[in-house]
């Protein structure tokens, strides 16, 4: 680097640069907290399903499932994206489910298979209201097809 | 090694490797899963072998970077260690964390380990990478406040130099971003967004800092160039790094629930994240090219230049790939994004920590400056087994994933999820294999510590 640019001006252009893009950072995610109850469903939250939906995310959490399925395709890439799947699944959470409890407690020879985790009704209906609310959070248009 | 206290980073690479090792083995599980489905089914879920393969990797990094941090801030800042004995007990406490938290994800069911560690209480499990025990990330939380001021006081009764200070400054950041952990709402957007805040500004901002730091101090000790041209480097790509890096947080706010103006923000901002690597790439061959002496520790050298072209071409070039928001709306969250991961993740913090761990461990052992020429070439080769293994298994997943992208998410009839997995499975056996090369590189790696030592060590032929 040419001698007339010093570690000073290095420096400063570090310190300012980050100061700068760092409060910007800010700004953009105070208008966003702004715009989101008009995006991310929180009627859902807070409507008479709301705890209903908040033990799904528990449920949700509590056995890992992002560690083989994406949401909103975010999570691992061993499985299919759920953002979607209540829509997939014909916009019913019976079908949700009937589908988490019909796995086979000792999987599928030589295939991938969901774990049968033993989930009573009041723990799939609150699963699967999780996922119709994740599926009404507006994503800007994605996934590109019902696929997911 | 200058100052005795330095030793104390010795364990903390020691135990590093290990955890690198298990992180592959753990690997190569999930990667045999993908085609194998039924594989260890149901004793070790998929889900349960990936936590253990990326927590890990988050562990053995944190390990290293605090090993790099006891090695190099004591002789940079010209004096021993603060309090050495808090090093050694803060590194048993997070051995043991870490041991006993992996031994819950393998031993019990996820379920029972968030009933047993009672996360109802403060629920933060269950979210990508950051699955560790409520009462785990506490833990992390007491090791890295007693690092902080173990270093901290260091660096205040020494000498202080911008790569002490840089170094402090992306160890500061790591704990203060890791505070995001414990936020965690039932609103799935609020939740994903500053999730973001730990997992981007870490891996695309605070490491950069850290990574940047360690690799300033190995070619200031290797090449002999004048401090003050590597630290207006150092300064000038660390700035790029944050100017880019964290507007271009915005890259994760493309399809979550966040406003759509994220789009141009995250897209253009993110697209000038290669720019700071490549400044490296630079940096680095400029700096050996300009060296100043012959240092006899030549494989430290190489993993130094190593690092600097591979976290361009992983975390620059693939980042940039499927960064644009156009594209990433049919590559979001398919095999390029895992393609992208592992050659970043390799290319920039893996390799940076065996650069420090190559240049610190002669001397940790009692050497003047380097390993004996067997040990040196072993490990040569382990570095090419590795990076070149890794370049193979980040095309697998890329052809993985632009075939499943295309077959899912673009063509005349998109087919399911796992209907395209089914047709892409080839590209899965590739990558697997590939992995089988990266261990073996792995063992020769680790053999490299224990051949040749009883013969003299390597001299530079100035």
């Amino acid at each position: 680097m040419a001698e007339a640019f010093t570690k000073s001006m290095a420096r400063n252009i570090f310190y300012g640069g980050s100061a700068f893009f760092f409060l910007l950072f800010l700004a953009l995610t105070f208008d966003t907290m702004g715009q989101l109850p008009n995006r991310d469903n929180r009627a859902a939250l807070e409507g008479e399903l709301g705890p209903v939906i908040a033990q799904g995310k528990a449920l949700w959490e509590n056995n890992d499932c992002i560690g083989c399925h994406t949401l909103l395709g975010e999570g691992a890439y061993f499985a299919p994206e759920l953002g979607n799947v209540y829509k997939r699944f014909g916009n019913s959470t019976d079908a949700i489910k009937g589908f988490i409890m019909s796995r086979p407690k000792d999987g599928i020879p030589g295939r991938r298979s969901m774990p049968q985790f033993n989930f009573n009704d009041e723990e799939l209906t609150a699963l699967a209201e999780f996922l119709k609310y994740v599926s009404e959070i507006n994503t800007a248009g994605w996934p590109p097809n019902i696929q997911g | 090694m200058k100052y005795q206290s330095q030793s104390v980073a010795k364990l903390y690479f020691i135990a590093a490797i290990a955890l690198f090792a298990a992180q592959i083995l753990f690997g190569l599980i999930m990667g045999l899963q993908y085609v194998v489905g039924d594989f260890l089914f149901p004793e070790i879920p998929f889900n349960v072998a990936r936590m253990v393969h990326t927590n890990a990797l988050i562990v053995w990094m944190l390990m290293a970077f605090m090993g790099a941090a006891y090695y190099l801030v004591p002789e940079e800042a010209e004096t021993e260690l603060f309090a050495p004995w808090l090093a050694t007990l803060m590194f048993w406490i997070f051995l043991v964390a870490a041991g006993l938290t992996v031994a819950g994800y393998l031993l019990v069911p996820y379920a029972t380990l968030a009933e047993l560690t009672m996360n109802e209480l403060w629920p933060t499990m269950g979210r990508e990478f950051l699955e560790q025990p409520t009462i785990t990330k506490l833990g992390i939380v007491i090791v890295a406040l007693a690092f902080l001021f173990n270093i901290g006081m260091t660096i205040l009764k020494g000498r202080k130099t911008v790569v002490n200070l840089v170094m402090l400054l992306g160890l500061v950041g790591l704990a203060v971003f890791f505070l995001f952990a414990f936020y965690n709402p039932v609103n799935v957007v609020m939740d994903k967004f500053f999730w973001w805040w730990t997992v981007h500004l870490w891996v695309e901002g605070v490491w950069e800092l850290i990574l940047g730091a360690i690799l300033a101090f190995v070619l200031i000790k290797t090449t002999g160039v004048d401090r003050e041209v590597i630290e207006k480097w150092l300064y000038i790509i660390i700035a790029m790094t944050l100017i880019t890096g964290i507007i271009g947080t915005g890259h994760h706010f493309f399809w979550i629930g966040t406003p759509e103006y994220w789009q141009w923000w995250g897209s253009i901002f993110s697209a000038m994240e290669p720019i700071p690597f490549f400044m490296m790439t630079v940096f680095a061959f400029n700096m050996v090219n300009k060296r100043r002496r012959e240092h006899p520790n030549k494989v430290a050298i190489l993993w130094a230049l190593g690092t600097a072209v591979m976290a361009f071409l992983g975390a620059g070039v693939w980042g940039f790939l499927h960064t644009l928001s156009p594209v990433n709306y049919y590559t979001h969250g398919t095999q390029i994004t895992a393609a992208h991961g592992h050659m970043a993740f390799y290319g920039a913090y893996v390799m940076i920590n065996l650069t420090i761990i190559s240049y610190a461990m002669p001397l940790l052992r009692g050497r003047n400056a380097a390993n004996p020429p067997k040990s040196q070439i072993m490990e040569m080769w382990s570095f090419w087994l590795m990076t070149v293994s890794m370049v193979f298994i980040t095309l697998f997943l890329t052809g993985a994933g632009i075939l499943q992208s295309y077959l899912q998410r673009m063509g005349e009839n998109p087919q399911s999820f796992m209907a395209v997995q089914d047709q892409i499975a080839l590209f899965y056996w590739l990558r697997e294999i590939a992995g089988v090369v990266f261990l073996i590189g792995l063992i020769l790696y680790i053999a490299s510590f224990f051949v040749g030592q009883s013969d003299p060590e390597a001299v530079a032929a100035d």
